[in-house]
């Protein structure tokens, strides 16, 4: 009784992920939307391509807590933990910058121009420079991180990195993006998350995506931390 | 012997959906909503095929990870 009990305990929310993403990409499809001009159908990629960016701010998040137990505690598993998360946010956070690739060539990019032009434009885009520094500096911390052999020296430098590189992510995607011009939207605040911006039938698709990609992101990441673990195990037994 | 299973459940499925596209002398309202509007639910049924392969190899993944624990 009391395993069957555990098991739940274990597997409700992976469940929940999986009918979420259903959920989201059977109504994320079929749902009514605004007929806005350029974007018109392609308003469902926030759906989706949003979800990437809110995964990936979830993952770091996870990620840098774990870090920060790591400096209180000096327990090797939370280095573990605060690792294969950030891998899995950068993982994310290249699924956004590419989703977001796509969907800006035809949106903003002008057909009447050539792409070399168009591509002039673009890569001026204060939001694309932000998030790619910030994805930079998460590379950094893998480098760092595996370049080290020591162990405890290795987890304490990187955690202590991972506490950096997550105070850069906020000015890097958040805060300058915001103080220059930008086509990218989100200048005057966040429009994804603003109940007057998104219509209410695409706010019911919206969060259950958010929250299911999320999910899904922490998902892989477990089964990561307990791969690892066990190889863990192995070396020192 | 679970391999085998699993073919074999993948083969039953593959063949139903063959069935559905053999019946095309009768509109049934499956029929229907998957060549109305545009056809959007073809779309919706691959991309929820793909979803749903995907977490079926997730499950299996966590399910080995947790056999690989035990021992």
């Amino acid at each position: 009784m009391n395993r069957k009990k555990n098991t739940f305990a274990q597997w409700w929310w992976k469940i929940l992920c999986i009918v979420l993403l259903l959920f989201t990409f059977i109504k994320g499809l079929t749902v009514k939307i605004p007929n806005l001009p350029a974007l018109e159908e392609t308003s469902r990629n926030l759906f989706f391509h949003v979800g990437m960016w809110m995964a990936m701010m979830t993952l770091f998040t996870v990620s840098v807590v774990n870090s920060i137990r790591y400096l209180r505690t000096f327990n090797l598993k939370y280095d573990i933990y605060a690792r294969q998360y950030s891998v899995m946010g950068i993982i994310f956070g290249l699924l956004g910058y590419a989703t977001g690739a796509i969907w800006m060539s035809y949106t903003w990019a002008d057909p009447n121009n050539p792409l070399f032009q168009s591509f002039g434009a673009l890569a001026r885009e204060p939001k694309l420079i932000g998030a790619a520094v910030a994805l930079l500096i998460y590379f950094a911390y893998l480098v760092l991180r595996d370049s080290i052999s020591d162990m405890d020296k290795r987890a304490r430098i990187s955690s202590v990195y991972n506490i950096f590189a997550y105070a850069m992510l906020f000015p890097s995607i958040w805060i300058v993006p915001r103080l220059l011009p930008s086509l990218h939207p989100g200048q005057e605040g966040n429009p994804a998350m603003n109940f007057n911006d998104v219509i209410p039938e695409m706010r019911m698709v919206e969060f259950p995506a958010f929250v299911g990609w999320a999910l899904l992101g922490v998902w892989i990441t477990t089964l990561k931390i307990r791969l690892s673990l066990v190889k863990e195990k192995r070396m020192n037994a | 012997m679970r391999k085998i299973k699993s073919l074999l459940l993948l083969f039953i499925v593959l063949s139903f959906t063959t069935a559905v596209q053999a019946q095309t002398n009768e509109v049934s309202a499956f029929e229907q909503t998957m060549r109305g509007n545009g056809r959007i639910y073809v779309v919706i049924a691959v991309m929820t095929t793909i979803l749903v392969g995907l977490f079926l190899y997730l499950i299996r993944l966590d399910r080995k990870i947790s056999k690989l624990e035990k021992n």
